[in-house]
């Protein structure tokens, strides 16, 4: 029973750490799909984050801050949609500046807004999403095995966590069953052919890119909102690339990608949970293994080791319109 | 494909258009100075002052231009290869191991200049074995090397927390820091370089390194236009189909380049850990790496480029601590900032004005054609 707490436990904190990179890994895979890579995914992250408990602050509104956030977000992505579909710039570049750029701004700004050192107000209880409990959720948790699933791990989350898992299904709709979507895939593998049938690829990509920053901001506006009460700098710490290595080792699948986040999340709390804590067999794991752990099962993916990570044809390349 | 952009003079296609770019950044950066309610000029004055005020100032300038020297060229290498090494942090981190262990291993029984070129060995060694992963794959397993380049940061993040706070650091210390080296491992400082002009360096770590900086930088210079590996290099980048049918084998240049920008990298490492810390901490790399990308789009990914570009963001560096001393309301991460919009301007906007520059000259070079046929007449 005791290995069984401590699981719902890790499952639990599982869910809550992989929120955010379900939300950025799924804007990759639409900006991806589309043919722009974008490693700007923890930048626009930090961006949302900051806007959204920035807003959050001043206005004591959850949801002013989450449309901040999604503001914020999708200019950034108009940013690298700007230098890579329309100047036809280097994605790659285009990405570690944007990166660069929020790094250094939401801390100059929020030093010279709120003087705390970098960090946005606490956020008082109205300005920030609260947790939602199901219906009879303390009543069943003394109910053995179902009663905890219940009330720990479906129950007392925030509206953003259920709306990243409902957007996996969405996101999967949208790229595969809708006429938009379609065309979305069609321009990452072969924008050629789109443009024959009288369809902007430069509009496309535009969408593309703009369904990005949306869900950026969700991934922001939740660690600042939700996760912690506030904005604290570099609060991203590294998790846009953990959701880039997450959509390259779900293949640039929509459901790949919900699981590769868990896993991913899975050994964020995993590492938490053992620290200091030495394991039968192998001793003490050092933390920074498990750490270490989700870039070095993507190099193997991509090394083609554990089955091959194709990604689309047309990715950071631009499209010229052959004259 | 056509290319859409009229060829420009010389002059203009390396001068003009990067100066232009720069300019813009500065002045994007100047409003984000408005936005925070700071008065951009002085902060301009702050940062030129902080840079060249005094000798010291000219001597951590030109030290932190060392480390972006060794970072710039690294990227550099790679692009003539048409590879984008995103993982200069990653291998300057490693490099410093092997830095770290030659000094541990020597610096109490040899003078620094038998440690100094072991050191150089180690840190292009370990710098050159981050990078011959990523390479390999690219080139034998077709990973893409951005993708894996940045996953090696990580890697060698947490590889080096392990190492610093387990393997290196001295019994009974907290710090994740290896032991102080004794003489052997400190690099002396380059004082009488700046005496010449006149200039006390003072307590500036301006230091040995930053001869072999410009002594790389020849070097890469010598390897990219003058041998037969930098030519397969740049064919490989202009056109690797070409390169293909000309007989050129891809995957043994990947591996070269990458090592030897890998390499470049982890030298960038002697300069923090043997010219002025003298110990091996966490974090000494502090996004030089990346610098490293901003200072190659910068100097256009040549070696005479690279070094004014480096010198550039030494200024950012060394006068940026300044502006933040003298105006508090504005931290270091302006120069973050600024980075990031040199790279977005420099980097990934560089043809936005072009069309531009390019329609002004083709309407001068019109008009002297016009002076010429009237004189003619």
């Amino acid at each position: 029973m005791d290995f069984f707490h401590v699981l719902v436990v890790l499952l639990e904190s599982t869910i809550r750490v992989s929120v955010p990179l379900v939300f950025a890994a799924l804007a990759g895979l639409f900006t991806e799909r589309a043919g722009v890579f974008d490693i700007g995914l923890e930048g626009k992250m930090l961006g949302a984050a900051f806007a959204a408990g920035a807003a959050a602050a001043v206005s004591q509104s959850v949801w002013v801050g989450l449309m901040a956030a999604i503001l914020i977000s999708v200019l950034l992505s108009l940013v690298h949609g700007y230098a890579s579909i329309t100047q036809r710039g280097n994605q790659i570049v285009s990405g570690v500046a944007i990166n660069f750029i929020v790094a250094g701004s939401t801390v100059i700004l929020g030093q010279a807004w709120f003087r705390q050192g970098g960090r946005t107000p606490a956020l008082a209880e109205g300005a920030r999403f609260q947790i939602i409990n199901f219906p009879g959720a303390d009543a069943v948790r003394e109910v053995p095995i179902l009663g905890p699933i219940y009330a720990d791990l479906l129950s007392g989350h925030f509206l953003l966590t259920y709306l990243a898992f409902a957007m996996v299904p969405i996101s999967w709709w949208i790229l595969y069953r809708t006429r938009f979507g379609l065309r979305l895939r069609a321009v990452g593998e072969n924008p050629g052919a789109v443009d024959t049938a009288g369809i902007s690829v430069i509009w496309l990509r535009y969408r593309a890119v703009i369904c990005c920053g949306i869900l950026c901001g969700f991934a922001g506006a939740y660690l600042s909102l939700a996760m912690t009460a506030g904005f604290v700098k570099g609060m991203t710490a590294g998790k846009g690339y953990i959701a880039l290595a997450a959509l390259i080792f779900a293949k640039w699948r929509p459901k790949n990608v919900m699981f590769a986040c868990l896993l991913f999340g899975f050994l964020d709390a995993l590492a938490i949970r053992l620290q200091g804590t030495p394991l039968p067999l192998v001793g003490q794991v050092p933390v920074q293994l498990m750490q270490a752990l989700p870039y070095i099962l993507t190099v193997i993916l991509l090394a083609g080791f554990i089955g091959k990570a194709i990604p689309p044809k047309a990715g950071g390349v631009p499209y010229v319109k052959e004259r | 494909m056509s290319t859409p952009y009229a060829k420009l003079p010389g002059w203009v296609e390396y001068g003009l258009v990067p100066l232009v770019n720069l300019a813009v950044a500065f002045i994007v950066a100047g409003l984000v100075v408005l936005l925070v309610g700071e008065n951009p000029f002085e902060a301009a004055y702050h940062l030129i002052n902080g840079a060249f005020g005094r000798g010291e100032y000219i001597g951590f300038t030109l030290y932190y231009a060392t480390t972006f020297i060794f970072t710039g060229l690294a990227v550099a290498v790679a692009f003539h290869c048409g590879l984008f090494n995103i993982g200069g942090e990653g291998q300057a981190y490693v490099g410093g191991i092997g830095v770290a262990l030659a000094c541990l291993w020597l610096d109490q029984t040899m003078p620094w200049y038998v440690v100094f070129p072991i050191a150089i060995i180690g840190s292009a060694f370990f710098g050159a074995l981050w990078a011959f992963l990523p390479g390999w794959l690219q080139a034998k397993r077709g990973s893409h090397i951005v993708i894996t380049t940045i996953m090696f940061n990580f890697i060698a993040s947490s590889l080096m927390v392990y190492l610093l706070t387990r393997v290196l650091k001295p019994l009974g210390s907290m710090a994740p820091q290896t032991r102080t080296f004794a003489e052997g491992g400190q690099l002396p400082k380059l004082d009488w370089l700046l005496s010449i002009f006149g200039l006390n360096i003072g307590t500036a770590p301006f230091n040995i390194s930053f001869l072999l900086a410009l002594a790389a930088a020849f070097a890469v210079w010598v390897l990219i236009w003058r041998t037969k590996l930098g030519y397969e290099m740049r064919t490989m980048g202009h056109s690797p189909s070409a390169a293909r049918y000309a007989g050129i084998r891809e995957s043994r240049i990947t591996v070269i380049a990458m090592m030897i920008s890998g390499g470049l990298a982890g030298m960038m490492a002697l300069n923090p850990i043997m010219g002025e810390q003298f110990r091996m901490q966490l974090d000494f790399v502090q996004g030089a790496g990346f610098v490293g990308i901003a200072v190659a789009l910068m100097g256009r990914s040549h070696p005479g480029g690279i070094i004014p570009a480096a010198i550039l963001f030494g200024v950012l560096y060394q006068g940026g601590a300044e502006i933040a001393f003298e105006m508090p309301s504005i931290s270091r991460d302006m120069i973050v900032i600024i980075q990031g919009l040199v790279i977005l301007f420099a980097g990934a906007l560089e043809n936005m004005f072009r069309p531009a520059i390019t329609r002004l000259f083709a309407m001068r070079g019109q008009r002297a054609a016009a002076v010429v046929q009237t004189k003619g007449a």
